[in-house]
């Protein structure tokens, strides 16, 4: 790679190395510059075409929505900035929900002891994958395939095992339950019963990217995450722990989805047991759509939030509009490919520097 | 060689032998490197200038013959030990994250914190300093710290690693082919800041199949020929056409100008 770098650097140079870097200097701001533009046009487009969009109420549903993606894409965009990516973060979340329910209520642990082993088993899930990846050296995509996969048969198998059907035992009239409602899933309400409502798992979404943010951009553990996804070889040799490093990342998704499971079960009492699947993509195109390179080493938790809030404001907005919410799909999908593009074009820069 | 202004070797080599399976890749290769010299290695391709740079590096191990660090036997079992006795390597991938800021790479892997309890978090002032403070030392000014490295030349970024290197304490710089793939003019800014290392009191083991650009800055010349030292002479000892000639295989050389001269290659331009 860098051989090629260096033999491009000829005659040609002097001429152009003043204008070619500051076009990857803008290039690489442009990452989430642009996903904010984009995220901005969409707001307008629904503030025009859909008039209930122009609502407070709208505003809290767009919001829950985002976060509903957004607080995964927080630590899968962490993760890709490592340089890989976990493609069972979606079922994991159906997993650690289903390990705290059947505790709590199967089993009749206290629920916060379930809660406690669930967060147990959703680390260690994020552990063995990465220790997979990073011992074997074999992609993360087959190995976390193998891991969906894996989950999703556990998820299904067990739920229907224990309750003769596929949704988790309710958790409804466990004691201590008002207690984790409160925590994971208050709504804060305007206005009375109709009025804006405000779920307070947008606030932990945003705890979540303030603190990602800060660890980035301002810790060491920030610089390691970075280097590790940009040039782990050379991130290696000056004596950053790569391995250490992924595997820590492959936790916080375990995290992360525990958490995220914490909210469902408080908000839903239960959760289908063969629900979760196909999550993990939308999380990967927050992360995309928000900046993240697919190689590692570049992106942002910031950028992720915003690919967040681009889906939820689609997702809403097409059902505000009274359009056939199946165009939702190409739209997401027209997203990510113009994301990529992007993306692809800055890669191109950096490697003929 | 025995003169006694020399001062003794940080690292001296005796008798290396190194094989890989059963094929021979250093025989009996013997090489003093001094503070304040710049010892360069020269040879072919697979003339073992990378196994040797690899036992001094302590990525591999001799199976044969002496290293002493500082007059005492040593065998660095990895890099991490020769780093800790003071060598560092820069090799030719340089390892930097282009993606990265210029001071995220020069200070990876040992970055300065704040002394914070809780979360120690970067000093990212004083890092931004120290960075442009050493790549104002070679010469480099960049517009800002926070351009990725990347966007550096090649030769920049060769400076911006060995920098880093003797910043961070080197007292032995090994630097494999750092002129390799750099035009003459980037070339040039890595010559002048390996001069500035030396000076400093830095030995420099300086690898390249280029021996003018050894010539322009050596102070001791190895050259080893399929696993053999054929030459080890000091500066005074030699010429540059001597280097070139012995370089190029002295015989094979003279094989070769024969040939030419007769015209019995084609000179198609």
């Amino acid at each position: 790679m860098i051989a090629g770098s260096g033999r491009s650097e000829t005659a040609a140079r002097p001429f152009t190395s003043g204008s070619r870097r500051a076009l990857l200097g803008k290039a690489l701001r442009r990452r989430e510059l642009s996903a904010l533009v984009a995220a901005v046009a969409i707001f307008i487009l629904f503030w025009i075409v859909a008039e209930p969009f122009r609502t407070w109420q709208a505003m809290g549903t767009v919001l829950y929505q985002s976060a509903t993606i957004g607080l995964m894409a927080v630590s899968v965009s962490l993760l890709m900035i490592g340089g890989e990516f976990d493609l069972s973060s979606g079922v994991a979340v159906v997993t650690a929900a289903m390990v705290t329910s059947v505790l709590s209520v199967t089993l009749g642990l206290n629920l916060f002891v379930g809660m406690a082993l669930a967060l147990g088993v959703s680390i260690l899930i994020g552990v063995f994958n990465g220790w997979l990846v990073t011992r074997t050296g074999i992609p993360s995509f087959l190995i976390t395939l193998s891991a969906l996969f894996m989950l999703f048969g556990i998820n299904l198998g067990l739920t229907k095992l224990v309750t003769k059907a596929v949704s988790t035992p309710n958790v409804a009239v466990v004691p201590g339950v008002d207690l984790i409602q409160t925590f994971f899933a208050y709504r804060l309400q305007f206005g009375g019963a109709g009025g804006p409502q405000f779920s307070i798992l947008i606030l932990w979404w945003l705890v979540f990217v303030g603190i990602a943010t800060y660890v980035l951009l301002r810790t060491r553990l920030g610089n390691w995450i970075l280097a590790s996804g940009g040039n782990p070889a050379s991130a290696r040799a000056v004596g950053v722990p790569t391995k250490r490093v992924k595997i820590g990342l492959f936790a916080f998704v375990g995290f992360s989805a525990w958490f995220y499971a914490m909210h469902q079960l408080a908000g839903y009492n239960t959760v289908q047991a063969g629900s979760g699947y196909g999550n993990e993509f939308l999380y990967i195109i927050a992360a995309v759509v928000g900046g993240c390179a697919l190689t590692g080493g570049a992106g942002s938790a910031i950028g992720s939030a915003i690919g967040a809030l681009i889906y939820g404001m689609t997702v809403q907005g097409i059902v505000y509009a009274g359009w056939d919410p199946n165009w939702f799909r190409f739209f997401l999908g027209l997203m990510l490919l113009l994301a990529v593009l992007l993306n692809l074009n800055v890669k191109r820069m950096t490697a003929k520097m | 060689m025995t003169t006694p202004a020399l001062s003794p070797p940080i690292i001296e080599m005796i008798d290396i032998a190194k094989d890989y399976g059963h094929i021979r890749a250093l025989e009996g290769v013997s090489i003093a490197v001094r503070s304040g010299e710049v010892t360069c290695v020269l040879g072919d391709n697979g003339a073992g200038k990378s196994s040797m740079i690899k036992i001094m590096s302590g990525l591999h191990q001799a199976d044969s013959g002496v290293m002493k660090v500082n007059g005492v036997e040593t065998r660095f079992d990895s890099p991490r030990d020769a780093l800790r006795a003071g060598i560092a390597t820069v090799y030719q991938d340089l390892a930097v994250v282009d993606l990265m800021e210029t001071w995220r790479n020069f200070f990876l892997g040992s970055e300065l914190r704040k002394s914070t309890p809780v979360l120690r978090p970067l000093d990212i002032e004083a890092m931004r300093t120290i960075t442009a403070e050493e790549l104002g030392k070679l010469g480099i000014h960049l517009d800002s710290v926070d351009q990725p490295l990347g966007t550096l030349s090649g030769g920049e970024r060769q400076s911006v690693a060995i920098a880093r290197a003797v910043y961070f304490g080197a007292k032995v710089l090994i630097l494999d082919e750092p002129t390799a793939a750099l035009g003459v003019k980037q070339s040039g800014i890595v010559l002048r800041y390996v001069a500035k290392a030396r000076e400093s009191g830095v030995a420099v083991v300086f690898i390249t199949h280029n021996p003018h650009h050894a010539f322009l800055i050596g102070d001791h010349f190895a050259v080893l020929s399929l696993g053999r030292m054929s030459l080890n002479a000091r500066r005074d000892e030699i010429t540059i056409d001597q280097l070139i000639n012995e370089m190029a295989g002295g015989s094979e050389l003279a094989i070769l100008a024969q040939q030419l001269a007769r015209g019995t290659v084609p000179t198609s331009a």
